[in-house]
């Protein structure tokens, strides 16, 4: 589904990303984590072709076995490419002064011609399929509000709803909750944990407090300074195994906060089948 | 209280020497460039003292003022409104894409360098001798206005609003351009959206300061109140001209309060 190989991305003498190899199958869900400046974001903005690696390094990034971009250039097909992959960022990226039903529609621009968007003529089946990606967040009742008018957690959920829109096959969520509170943190995971079940997507959400990942994602890739430490299994993830690969560095990867919320959640959702532990 | 005082006083830091003469040089400049220009602006003070009895006489002419043939001021004043009305629609209209265009953050070196150098012709020369050279093209009249205000508004809305797409967040740009958009598809939700308020205010105040324009480009033949004005002058009529001064006061007055209310509204 996506095969990063030798990618290694310098700024200014320190390397980014240095030399990262990895491959997720089909229908993961597979954490990033890391300290910041660990090179998790960089990551994500060079698989969905946002950035691009140093030239002729030889690194490449395969995206749904097509290139996003080889050697430092992004792929001609890019962004028919980028129509097929979903993302989330910290701070949502929405368009503020639009609706929210106008910045879910955003999803539908790579298969709606131009002329129809840009005239704001969706066809009705976009506009139904944007409303159900609404209603299936939670957030059909803001459809026409201002982005700028919702919370940080709702806004991050109309931002799930355009990838949903967009028909994503593959979702990336840059740090999707490190900007929320722990309550907001909870919904949006279990948002993401909820499509990829239902409609089979392949997640790679970033996330630097180690108790999320090891609660929503099978699977684990941990960077320090830009480079892959750990691939495995989230359960290996245990805080002596993390202090030995991140040393002082553990302590930014464990929040009071997020205890709470766990205990909170795990208290309210108890009926409800929860995202598969790694274990399984 | 004095004691605290004191110490307030000892702990200000000490101004550095260097500082202080950057500012002492910067006045020295200043004067200097008042000084050197005198003799070229033909400065002469002392007229306004001995040629105070002219000026006297030439304000007493203007009033009371002639308000005769009112009827026709209005309606040419109206016409410098049409004037001003299509000059700036068109400049809007241009200055889009042209503003985009000459945007680092959109356009590649070579679109957004040429494009900004035309912007940089379009805005350098005075709307008034863009009037007189399209006087010569397509007659005196409105119309040759209208083309001096289109050219030389373009040239500066493209500056401002190419000034305000570099200031936008890109993040949301980005989130659009993640879905696969095309680059106008970035534009017109990505960045419209952001630069529209700023946009609209822009476009108000130099359709404010157009109407302004509008009434001397008359005076190169190229229609409007401005022609009537400069034929009463030209006539030494100084009660008609005061008339004339006072409704243009009056409604370019009108047209700046209104206008400053719109653009309130969308800042």
């Amino acid at each position: 589904m996506i095969q990063i190989k030798q990618l290694t991305k310098t700024f200014k003498n320190t390397k980014g990303l240095d030399n990262i190899n990895a491959t997720v199958e089909s229908g993961e869900m597979v954490a990033l984590i890391g300290s910041s400046g660990s090179g998790k974001s960089t990551l994500m903005r060079h698989i969905c072709g946002l950035m691009c690696c140093d030239t002729d390094s030889g690194g490449q990034i395969e995206v749904l076995s097509r290139i996003m971009q080889r050697d430092g250039q992004l792929s001609k097909n890019a962004r028919k490419v980028r129509t097929e992959v979903g993302v989330i960022f910290q701070q949502f990226n929405l368009v503020d002064r639009l609706s929210v039903m106008t910045n879910v529609l955003m999803g539908a621009l790579g298969r709606v011609p131009t002329w129809r968007s840009v005239s704001n003529l969706f066809p009705p089946a976009e506009r139904r399929l944007g409303m159900e990606s609404l209603a299936r967040v939670g957030m059909a009742d803001k459809a026409w509000q201002r982005a700028s008018t919702l919370s940080g957690g709702q806004q991050q959920r109309v931002a799930i709803a355009r990838a949903l829109t967009q028909r994503a096959r593959v979702l990336l969520a840059d740090e999707p909750i490190a900007s929320l509170d722990p309550e907001s943190s909870r919904i949006v995971m279990d948002i993401l944990a909820q499509i990829h079940r239902e409609d089979k997507i392949t997640v790679v959400v970033s996330l630097h407090q180690v108790e999320y990942a090891i609660r929503y994602c099978p699977r684990t890739i941990a960077l320090r300074q830009g480079r892959v430490v750990y691939d495995g299994p989230s359960t290996a993830l245990t805080p002596s195994f993390l202090k030995e690969i991140y040393g002082s560095e553990t302590e930014e990867l464990f929040s009071p906060a997020v205890d709470n919320a766990m205990r909170h959640q795990s208290k309210n959702t108890q009926n409800q089948p929860a995202p598969a532990p790694a274990a399984a | 209280m004095t004691v605290q005082n004191t110490i307030l006083v000892d702990n200000r830091p000490p101004r550095s020497v260097q500082s202080s003469m950057t500012k002492l040089s910067g006045w020295a400049i200043v004067i200097a460039i008042l000084a050197w220009s005198w003799e070229g602006a033909d400065m002469r003070p002392m007229a306004l003292i001995t040629d105070a009895g002219n000026m006297a006489t030439l304000a007493g002419d203007f009033f009371p003022p002639n308000f005769a043939d009112w009827r026709l001021y209005l309606e040419e004043i109206v016409v410098t409104f049409h004037l001003a009305v299509w000059g700036t629609f068109l400049a809007v209209i241009c200055a889009v894409p042209f503003g985009i265009l000459s945007s680092e953050n959109i356009a590649p070196w070579w679109i957004y360098q040429p494009v900004r150098r035309v912007m940089d012709a379009c805005r350098a020369i005075n709307e008034v001798v863009f009037a007189m050279l399209f006087v010569v093209s397509v007659g005196l009249g409105p119309f040759a206005g209208v083309l001096a205000l289109w050219v030389h508004t373009t040239g500066v809305l493209a500056k401002l609003f190419s000034e305000a797409v570099e200031a936008i967040d890109p993040q949301p740009v980005e989130g659009i351009r993640s879905t696969g958009a095309t680059v106008i598809e970035e534009v017109i939700f990505g960045v419209i959206p952001q630069v529209l308020p700023l946009w609209i205010s822009y476009s108000l105040y130099r359709f404010e300061s157009n109407v302004r324009s509008a009434t001397v480009l008359g005076i190169v033949g190229a229609g409007g109140i401005g022609v009537v004005l400069w034929e009463m002058i030209r006539g030494f009529y100084f009660a008609q001209t005061c008339a004339i001064m006072i409704l243009i006061i009056i409604s370019v007055t009108a047209i700046d309060l209104v206008s400053q209310r719109l653009r309130k509204l969308f800042v």
